[in-house]
This record gives structure tokens, C-alpha cells and sequence, in this order.
């Protein structure tokens, strides 16, 4: 058997916009099989994973808190992908950010450094610290690839495991609230430094706002901006953007720094808002279901932005499934694995046709 | 098929039946017709040549030959009976050889392992070190088996490809624009050995476009244009001429020189540039000088590989060899300045290869307006991209250069390679340079397209303009250049005024060998 | 420090660096075939899980390896279709495989946390085995390790002694001239990944089956990773991968030596030992070799060949 591929002639964007539509379906259809090898009703268990979350006020809450994170790591991963640089340690960004971010917050605990000027300093700064953190953790595979063309992908991965340790570290040592009990926490936020909500009683906060903000700059940036246009031109043809007099390593660094800021940024949002304070860990994994959301959305802000709604519904409906169904929570893992390879099928099938034939043609 | 010794075959008079041939051979991509109903026949004993200008079919026809594409209609037949090639291993098997214009050697594996990666599996590894020999003292060219393939000439790595053939005994060896890269002196030991093989009765399939070779060497030729056969002569009664006309089918305009026209100041001077190359096998420049007058074409003969595209990254901007004295472009230092810093002082440059370096492939006109454009004036206002200045340039682009295009900006990959190129060459000329530098300006690039682009960059020159051309092509070297400088292993030869050198004088220095050395 | 104690520590290096070995031999086939592999520990993962399960449900820990082998196989087998077949972008499918397949490998493996097996038998060659000090070093380790130094072996025999290791050398070179060739380069490549997959899932076996013998969620604790960086600090060569891992082994021992001795190291900083080595050793090596000239050429570039 022989699979060729030949090359579309025209690139149509209803195409384009269906190859990501279908592999949700296929991936869905995929997990529905899964779900009924493990006895559950794949009807039932689609009605949870999907349509309830929609119908909740309380879940469409949740739905957004959780793109949150998602939306905005993927955003800066864009900048990395599209020039070719794979940024794998965004959750290390993430985290780093978090935790800069956070350590703001520890420190203004009990309404310390509040004195005559007030808190409203805080909540500004402590968004700035996170990009600034997640931005500097990016700055070292950056560099190393820059200087030295070390391998991004291993350097950010490694740095994932050692931001995970340092916090965890950090949480249970240093910054454990000293009467938290014992408990491997640390001090709560005051209201100061902590993002305040858009619902009342809800789970809705002010972070979710930083989403549209940063979609709408970064599509302005891609489509409009010099700067946008030397990210493209590395990522699709480096020498002619090094031809056109374009910095190939100011590209990457700039790419890289831009990543973890936002990664860094989304960090600090998910802890001051949602979480309220540090803990050993900050993420179930967003900086790698953010790669999903990134590949999902096809590298554009806007399909990101959908593309991380859509798995945030996953997630939110996979937390319902665990309860109502007992269906596992690496159900959702897994699913968003198949997902991503759906994705990418659909995507090289959108630019070429399918030739499979059969038997003749010892041919490669 | 014999495992050793050439075939020994007494004739002289090569027999009339051939023995391998093509019957309404059509070969379509998409909507695009590359071979349309094709008869041809090459008989044993026969040096044969399928002439055409790019773009003419002769390597798909070839490829079908060879088993590497399948016909889209019409049958090949093999003494006379129809058969089917199925892959390169069926027509080698059979006994056609191929060795193609663009090797396809692997850089970091030696000699001996790149020719026992094309033998087939019954030949064992150990053994053919002792078959390189042999097939080294029949046919008189020395081939080392432990050298990795990336230090050697183009002319021995040549060599690699034909031993392949040989070694499995072709009976028919077809030959891909063989001298393309090989110095005059180079393709002289070619053809004796090509003589060789003649003689021993193999049939020979001869693909250029160089007609005076063609002329020396072969005894009938086909001539291809646009995916037919327009005529089978014999090549030796025909004049370069009227072979060309066959080719084109048109009477090409004749490039006309501005006439005489007045020199001057020097608007680029190279002052002992010595750099090395950012690649693993590149050549690295020692002390090259140079000097350029406005109104003035330099021309830069070589061998691809000698460091052209080492002096054109240099020269750009894209590499930076540290010393700014080292270049000057109207009398300024600009050796540590970048490409953009140079394009404003007015200077242009087209590097060798359009897809991926001159243009971004998957990028519309447009945008490959602003890749060379973002600098000049009135691209960009505070970082954002005037899109419409963008277009309205490509436009005007496509419109003075005979850009044929379809679709109202599209991407860069969808445009023929001569069309890119025009498009290419017409984005720099437009920007208005004073020193104008091009690599290669029509390789693999039609007859006609390539008058166009050299009677443009003579017509920069009448404006005063500096043009510097690196090319491989002597032919068009001597068309248009009015002083002739020799690139050879990173080192540039004294420029020569065009007419008063010889063909043979500049192919010495490209071998590296001075004119008093005889070509051995 | 008495003899003993060498022999202890010399036996933990050994058993910390035969996963690493298994994967980063599996991965310089496929990479010498031209082929980025970053699934590498999703099949480890998968390995792991299913070997575990498979061993407990048959007590045969023979049988156990077959399921890990299998299961890395058949993640390798979904990775090798996107990329290979489908020409898909070959990090991006990687990443896809690590992480289905660690949600995979949870799923398979939630029945069996907790659960405890036999280990997996050690070589006892009577006389030999029972040597003071390199008798249990050299002769009693776990059926893996041999089998790993044999894998090394054999890999380095056949990638540089047969015709089919230099076809496969060169298809990585150069997939453009190999195609030309008539080298099947897609064929090629299929079986490298494979290949590469098997032997990561029987490196996730061994942490499930030798190492400790229970399974765990996420038990390879990214050493999937860390194989891929071994490839790359050894060059691409089989016996190099080998004093590579036995580096890496050391690390993790120096950690727990560290704590032997009492010096006040956290405990996350010695499990963040291996990730710093890691990227140190990355550090080390680009320095010396700045333009990465060994690297296979066509390594992670598509093939998609004209019709």
C-alpha cells in the first residue's frame, strides 16, 4: 500500500476553516468509541463533556476562567511557531510568572507595603512581574538557541521540571504560611492583590479580560506590523528574511520574550485570580494543552481564541465526567492528544489530496 | 546483466533498430502538459542529444525513461516490445543508466559508500573498493573511495555518478546537462570518455542546451520545445543558429549593447576582502578585490562552488565581515553595515536562488514587495506595512517586466521560475539602484525571459548604474560584461576587458590553472 | 567510602542509565533515518503502563515486555501515519504522542496502582555471580541491562558494518538523493520509527517491570526527554549513547549521594539534578561544535516524493 500526496492547487479558506471542524469531529468520534470500551454511554457521556458545560451559568464561568490561561499562552506561542521556534516550556513560563507575580502578593500580605499610597499599585504591578518572570524563563532556551543553536525544544522542557521543583520548593519551604497549619500553601492574597470578580458568587474574574486585549494586539501585530511580517518571514522562508535585512536572532529572541511574557502573564492572572495565593502547583499541564490550543487554532489569534474556548469546554466537561460518570480525568488527556493529531491530519489534508493505491510500484 | 567487464561489441556502424524509444509519450502534472505525445529512438553505437531550452520536457522525458515518473499515455519500448518501468531499480535492471545534473550524492558519506548505495544489493560492501579500480583504469579517471564526497570537485563527484552507471553495465546512459558544472577543460575529459562508451556500443542520450557541444559531440539530435518534438536532425549539418531558432521557434532579439558609454566613479570597491564561509563545505574568501564603475558590467565567471555565493552574502550584507573599509558603495565604508543599511545608499542585490532566497515562496507578490521594499521610503509609517503602496508596486513591477501571473497578487511559488525571476530582477531595478549586484540572473530560466533580464540590467548600465554579475554561464558573461574577473576557491582573478580574452583563457583560471598551463 | 558502597552506587548508575539507554538507542536509529521522534515518552509511558498490566494479568514478565514493546510500537505505528504518511509536522506530531499517551497510560494503567509483582529476574551465573565486588556488578545485574549493552552492540555493528544500516544512514543524509536513488525512503523510515518506538516502550517496561516493579502515573518522570537529549550528546552513535547514560545514571546518584552524606540539599533540587544536567550537557556540546555538523542532514524534514 502507497499513500501520495499531491498538492491542491488553490488553497481555499472554506478548506481551511473546515479542516479544524473536522477533526473535532473525528476526534470526538474517536473518544465516543473509547468511552464505550470503558462501558459508559458515549451519548451521555458527549451530553456532559459538551453541551451541559454550555447551559450553566456557573460552567460557562468556569469555561471562560479556564480559556483563560489557555487563550493566553497560546497567543504568545504563535509568535514562537510561527517563526519556527518550538517553545515547549510554556508551562515553565507560566509558572515562573506565577510565581514572580505571586511572591507580590505574599509580600503585601496583611496589608503590608499598603501604607499611605494604598493597594492599587499592586494588582498593576504584580501583572507586570508576571509577564516580566515569564519573559525572563524564556529568555534562557532563547538564548542558548541563539548563541550556542541548542536544541529549544530540550532547553524549555528541562525548564519546566526545574520551575515545577523551585515552586514546589519555595511553597513548602520559604513561602509556607507559617500558620497555615503545616499545610504546603502559602499566605492568601489581599483583596489588593487579587483580581477581582466580575460576577458576584461567581468564578468570573477581571483576567478573563486580558484575552480579547491580547487576541485583538496580536492580530493586529501579525497582519499589519513590520514586525509581525519578520516573524512570518522567518518561520516560512529564513533566508529571505535574512535577504530582506531582518535580525534572525532579534526575531527569535523578541519571539521567545513575547511567549513567556504572555505564558508568564497568564500565570500570575491564574494565581491572583483563581487560586489566591501559591501552592506547589499552580497548572494541571495549561502550557501543553496551550500547544493544542496554538496547533488547534492554526497559529492564527482568532482560531486560538476559539480553539481555546473549545478545549476549555473539554476540560470544564471532563471535571463533570469525573463526577457524574467516574469517567478518568486522562480521558480528557488523552482525548486532547488525539485531538492535536486530528489537527495535524486535517491541515496536510487541506493543503494536499490523498492518493493511497495498492499492490504495484516497489516505489518508496 | 554482466558483472564486470564493458560489453565488447565489434561494430562500428550502429545498428538502425533502437534499441530503446519512446511512442506518444505524454506526461501531464495537473492541468500543466510537460511531454505531449513524444516519438523518439536511440539506437546502439549513437551519441544522441535531446536539445531544448528549460522548461522544453527533456527532464521529464528522461525521467519516464528512467522509471522515476510514469507516463500519463503512450508506452516505451525496449527493442522494440512496449514495457513498463515500475522505478529506477526496473530500468537499471533492464540496462538504462542515468547520471542527472543535480547529483544525488550524500555529502557526509564517502566515495565507495555513495556508489554501494546505488548498486544493487547482490554487489557486496566489501567488494567495491576493488570494482571502483577497475572501473577507474578502463575508462581513466581516478576516483579515491575512503574520500567524503563534500571535499570533492564537481568534476570528480561527476565522476561518482557515471562509475555508478558503469558499474552495472549500462546499455543506455543518459546524460542530464552533464558540463553545466564542469570547466571547458573538465568537459573535454568528459567527452573522450563519453567517446569511449560510443565505441563499446552502449547508446548515449545527450540533454542540453549548449548547441556548440552538441554539435561536437553528437551524431543526431531531437529537439524539444514546449513538450513536443518540432525536429530530429543531425546536429553537425545544422548551424548553432538554426538550432536555436528550433529551440525557441522564435528569432531571439538580439541582446544590443547601449554602445559605447562613458565611465564613472567606481560605486563599489572591494578592498582585499578575506571571510570565511558560514557553511561546513563552503569556501572561504582570501583577499578578494574588486572595483566597479558606474555605467560598467563586472562579469564574475566560476565553477558554482568556488565562492560565489560566499562573495554575494558579503557583498549583500548578509554576512558581515567585520572590516568596514573593506566594501565601499559610492565611497562609503559600509563592511559592518547590514543589507538594509546598504539598499540605502541605493544598492540592490539578487541572490542565486529565487524561491526561498529572492522571495519568500509562500508569500503573496505583495508581501515580497515589502521583503526588499521596507526600507525605502513610504513602505512602512511607525512599523505598520502600507499594503496598498505594496501592491500598487507589485503591480507596477508586473507590468513593466512581463510578469505573467495568474490571480491578482498571488503567492510567489505559483509564478513560473522565469516569470519569479523577471518579477525578482524588475522588484530591484524598480527600486532605482546605483550599484546593482546579481548571482546567477537567469539560471534554469527559458530563452526568452533570459534575453529580457540581460537586455535590463545592459540598459541599468547606459543609466549610469554599477552592475556586477556572478554567473556560471560564459555565454552570457561574454554577452554582456564589459571586464571579466574569475572567481576560483575563494580567489578573484585580475579583471580582463570582455574583448580582449578568449573562452579558453577565462575557462583556465575557472580550473584554477593559469593560461600558461596546459589542460591535462 | 568501603568497597561496598562503590559496588551500590555503581549498581544504582547502571540501573538509572539502562531506560536512558534502551529509548536513546531506538531514537538514534530513527534519527539516523532522518526522523525527529518527540513521542518518545508517550511510548515509554505507554510502555510502562501496558507492559505492568500485562505482566501482572499473565505473571510472566517475559510476556510483560512484549506488551511494553507492542505498546510503544502502536503509538510509534499513529506518529509514523501522521508524519510519514500524512508528510505532517513532525515536532508537533511528537508532542501530540506524549500526550495522548500519557493520558493513555494512566487510563490503562488506573487498575493497576497500587499493585505489586515480582521483579524482573536477575543473571545468575554460579561462580561468577558470586565474585566480592563485581560479581553482582558485573554478572548479576537484571536480564535488561544485558540486553541493553547487546541492543548497543548490535545497533552499532548494524548501522555501520551492513548495507542496510549505510541505506538507512543515507536516507536520514539525504532523503531527496536517496529517493532518487531508489532507496525506499518512506519504508525505511517507517520501520526506524518502529523500531525506535519498541525500544522505548521496552525502556518503560523496565521502570514498571525492574526498577521498581509497580506502576505509577507518569512514573518516566520525563526521561523520555532526556533520552532525546542523550542522542544528541552522542553524536548519533550507539556506543556514545552508552557512556552518555551512564553520565546521566551518575547524576541521579550524585543527588542521592549528596543526601547520604548529609548535605542540606532539598529534595527538589535533587530530582531537578538530571533536567540541569541535561541542559548543561546540551550547553557543553553546542560550544564545542557550533554548526551541529554530525547531526543526520534531512533530520526532521518532511518527505514528500514527486509521482
Amino acid at each position: 500500500m502507497r499513500i501520495d500526496l499531491v498538492a491542491r492547487p488553490q488553497r481555499s479558506r472554506l478548506i481551511e476553516i473546515a479542516a479544524p471542524v473536522a477533526a473535532m469531529a473525528v476526534a470526538i468520534l474517536i473518544g465516543g468509541v473509547v468511552v464505550a470500551l470503558v462501558g459508559r454511554s458515549p451519548l451521555t457521556a458527549f451530553d456532559v463533556y459538551f453541551i451541559e458545560p454550555l447551559t450553566q451559568s456557573y460552567s460557562l464561568q468556569a469555561i471562560a476562567v479556564k480559556a483563560t490561561p489557555l487563550v493566553l499562552i497560546a497567543t504568545g506561542l504563535i509568535f514562537c511557531y510561527r517563526a519556527n521556534f518550538w517553545n515547549i516550556g510554556a508551562e515553565g513560563q507560566f509558572v515562573a510568572g506565577g510565581a514572580l507575580g505571586g511572591w507580590l502578593g505574599l509580600v503585601t500580605h496583611d496589608g503590608a507595603l499598603q501604607g499611605a499610597i494604598g493597594g492599587w499599585w499592586i494588582l498593576p504591578a504584580m501583572m507586570v512581574l508576571g509577564a516580566i518572570g515569564g519573559a525572563l524563563y524564556a529568555l534562557i532556551p532563547a538564548l542558548l538557541r541563539v548563541r550556542l543553536n541548542v536544541s529549544e525544544i530540550l532547553t524549555s522542557l528541562m525548564l519546566v521540571y526545574v520551575a515545577q521543583l523551585a515552586l514546589d520548593w519555595l511553597v513548602r519551604g520559604p513561602w509556607k504560611d507559617p500558620e497555615g497549619h503545616n499545610l504546603p500553601v502559602s499566605v492568601n492574597f489581599d483583596p489588593a492583590a487579587s483580581l477581582p470578580l466580575l460576577v458576584d458568587g461567581g468564578s468570573l474574574h477581571l483576567g478573563v479580560l486580558f484575552v480579547p486585549l491580547a487576541v485583538a494586539l496580536a492580530a493586529v501585530v501579525f497582519s499589519k506590523t513590520l514586525f509581525g511580517y519578520s516573524v512570518r518571514l522567518a518561520g516560512s522562508a529564513p533566508r529571505a528574511a535574512r535577504f530582506g535585512g531582518f535580525d534572525d536572532r532579534a526575531i527569535a529572541i523578541a519571539a521567545f520574550m513575547i511567549s513567556g511574557a504572555l505564558a508568564g502573564l497568564a500565570g500570575v492572572v491564574e494565581v491572583s485570580g483563581k487560586i489566591g495565593q501559591l501552592l506547589p502547583s499552580i497548572s494541571p499541564g495549561y502550557g501543553f494543552s496551550a500547544i493544542i490550543v496554538a496547533f488547534l487554532g492554526r497559529l492564527s489569534p482568532v482560531g486560538v481564541l476559539v480553539a481555546g474556548l473549545v478545549l476549555a469546554l473539554t476540560f470544564v466537561g471532563g471535571e463533570d465526567a469525573q463526577i457524574a460518570m467516574h469517567l478518568p480525568g486522562d480521558l480528557t488527556l488523552a482525548f486532547q492528544g488525539v485531538l492535536l493529531a486530528c489537527v495535524l491530519a486535517a491541515d496536510v489534508l487541506a493543503r494536499y489530496r490523498l492518493l493511497v493505491s495498492w499492490g504495484w510500484g516497489a516505489r518508496s | 546483466m554482466s558483472t564486470g567487464s564493458a560489453i565488447s561489441s565489434p561494430d562500428i556502424v550502429p545498428q538502425a533498430a533502437p534499441l530503446l524509444a519512446a511512442r506518444g509519450l505524454t506526461k501531464r502534472f495537473g492541468s500543466f502538459v510537460a511531454n505531449d505525445r513524444v516519438d523518439v529512438g536511440f539506437a546502439r553505437g549513437e551519441i544522441h542529444a535531446l536539445l531544448g531550452e528549460n522548461g522544453a520536457g527533456k527532464s521529464t522525458l528522461v525521467k519516464m525513461l528512467y522509471g522515476l515518473l510514469s507516463p500519463s499515455e503512450g508506452e516505451i519500448l525496449w527493442q522494440g516490445a512496449p514495457i513498463a518501468l515500475a522505478n529506477p531499480k526496473a530500468a537499471r535492471a533492464l540496462g538504462v543508466g542515468m547520471v542527472f545534473q543535480h547529483f544525488s550524492l550524500f555529502e557526509n558519506l564517502t566515495v565507495a559508500e555513495n556508489i554501494a548505495l546505488a548498486l544493487p544489493k547482490s554487489e557486496r560492501l566489501e567488494r567495491v573498493p576493488a570494482r571502483i579500480a577497475e572501473i577507474s583504469r578502463a575508462y581513466g579517471f581516478a576516483l579515491e573511495p575512503d574520500r567524503p564526497v563534500y571535499s570533492l570537485s564537481a568534476g570528480e563527484r561527476q565522476r561518482i555518478e557515471i562509475a555508478r552507471c558503469l558499474l552495472q553495465d549500462p546499455k543506455v546512459l543518459i546524460l542530464d546537462e552533464p558540463t553545466s558544472v564542469l570547466t571547458p577543460q573538465e568537459a573535454e575529459r568528459l567527452f573522450e570518455t563519453l567517446e569511449t562508451l560510443r565505441g563499446e556500443g552502449r547508446a548515449l542520450l545527450y540533454i542540453s542546451h549548449h548547441l556548440e557541444e552538441v554539435k561536437r559531440l553528437c551524431d543526431r539530435a531531437t529537439i524539444l520545445r514546449l513538450g513536443k518534438v518540432v525536429a530530429t536532425c543531425d546536429p553537425r549539418a545544422e548551424t548553432a543558429r538554426s538550432l536555436a531558432a528550433l529551440m525557441v521557434g522564435a528569432q531571439i532579439k538580439e541582446v544590443r549593447g547601449a554602445g559605447a558609454h562613458g565611465l564613472g566613479e567606481p560605486r563599489l570597491v572591494v578592498a582585499a576582502l578575506s571571510a570565511p564561509s558560514p557553511s561546513l563545505h563552503g569556501v572561504s574568501l582570501k583577499r578578494v578585490s574588486l572595483e566597479v564603475r558606474g555605467g560598467e558590467v563586472l562579469g564574475v565567471a566560476g565553477v558554482a562552488g568556488n565562492g560565489q555565493s560566499e562573495l554575494f552574502a558579503y557583498l549583500s550584507g548578509e554576512l558581515i565581515a567585520g572590516r568596514a573599509e573593506a566594501i565601499l558603495i559610492d565611497g562609503e565604508p559600509v563592511g559592518d553595515v547590514g543589507v538594509t543599511g546598504r539598499r540605502a545608499l541605493k544598492a540592490a542585490f539578487v541572490p542565486e536562488d529565487r524561491l526561498g532566497h529572492a522571495a519568500a515562496p509562500d508569500f503573496t507578490l505583495s508581501e515580497n514587495i515589502v521583503l526588499t521594499g521596507h526600507g525605502a521610503s513610504g513602505m512602512t509609517h511607525a512599523g505598520f506595512i502600507d499594503a496598498k503602496k505594496a501592491l500598487d508596486k507589485a503591480n507596477e513591477v508586473v507590468a513593466t517586466f512581463d510578469v505573467r501571473k495568474s490571480g491578482a497578487d498571488p503567492l510567489a511559488r505559483t509564478l513560473s521560475g522565469g516569470n519569479l525571476q523577471k518579477f525578482v530582477v524588475g522588484r530591484e531595478i524598480l527600486s532605482k539602484p546605483g550599484l546593482f549586484v546579481v548571482n546567477q540572473p537567469t539560471w534554469g530560466v527559458d530563452a526568452l525571459a533570459s534575453a529580457a533580464i540581460r537586455q535590463a540590467l545592459l540598459d541599468l548600465s547606459a543609466r549610469g548604474v554599477a552592475v556586477l554579475v556572478i554567473s556560471q554561464d560564459l555565454d552570457e558573461l561574454f554577452e554582456i560584461s564589459d571586464r571579466i574577473a574569475v572567481i576560483h576557491a575563494g580567489r578573484l582573478s585580475e579583471p580582463r576587458e570582455a574583448r580582449e580574452t578568449t573562452r579558453e583563457a577565462v575557462g583556465l583560471m575557472m580550473a584554477g590553472m593559469d593560461e600558461g598551463d596546459h589542460a591535462h | 567510602m568501603n568497597a561496598q558502597a562503590v559496588v551500590d552506587i555503581l549498581m544504582i548508575v547502571v540501573s538509572a542509565a539502562t531506560p536512558l539507554l534502551i529509548a536513546a538507542v531506538g531514537e538514534i536509529v530513527a534519527e539516523r533515518a532522518g526522523v525527529i521522534n518527540l513521542g518518545l515518552e508517550g511510548m515509554m509511558i505507554v510502555g510502562a503502563a501496558s507492559g505492568f498490566a500485562f505482566a501482572y494479568l499473565t505473571d510472566s514478565t517475559l510476556l510483560g515486555v512484549v506488551a511494553a514493546a507492542l505498546g510503544g510500537v502502536a503509538i510509534a505505528g499513529v506518529f509514523a501515519f501522521l508524519t510519514l504518511g500524512l508528510a505532517a509536522n513532525q515536532v508537533a506530531a511528537g508532542l501530540a504522542m506524549t500526550i495522548f499517551g500519557r493520558g493513555l497510560a494512566n487510563l490503562v494503567g488506573a487498575g493497576f496502582v497500587g499493585l505489586k509483582r515480582a521483579r524482573a529476574p536477575e543473571l545468575r551465573i554460579p561462580g561468577l555471580s558470586d565474585l566480592p565486588i563485581v560479581g553482582k556488578l558485573l554478572f548479576g545485574q537484571d536480564v535488561f541491562v544485558y540486553c541493553a549493552i547487546l541492543l548497543t552492540a548490535v545497533v552499532a555493528y548494524w548501522l555501520t558494518r551492513t548495507r542496510a544500516g549505510l541505506t538507512l544512514r543515507a536516507v536520514g543524509e539525504d532523503h531527496v538523493s536517496g529517493h532518487s536513488l531508489g532507496l525506499p525512503v518512506r519504508s525505511i523510515r517507517l520501520a526506524a520509527v518502529l523500531f525506535g518506538g519498541a525500544c522505548a516502550g521496552v525502556a518503560g517496561g523496565y521502570l514498571s517491570l525492574a526498577y521498581t516493579p509497580f506502576w505509577s502515573p507518569d512514573m518516566t518522570a520525563g526521561r523520555g526527554w532526556i533520552a532525546l537529549a542523550l542522542v544528541v550528546f552522542a553524536s548519533w552513535r550507539p556506543w556514545r549513547a552508552l557512556a552518555g547514560a551512564l553520565l546521566f545514571g551518575g547524576v541521579a546518584v550524585l543527588a542521592l549521594a549528596f543526601q547520604g552524606l548529609g548535605v542540606p540539599i532539598p529534595a527538589q533540587a535533587l530530582n531537578a539534578a538530571p533536567y540541569v544536567t541535561t541542559i548543561v550537557v546540551l550547553v557543553i556540546l553546542s560550544a564545542r561544535d557550533v554548526r551541529g555538523a554530525t547531526a543526520p542532514q534531512s533530520l526532521g524534514v518532511s518527505f514528500i516524493p514527486d509521482r
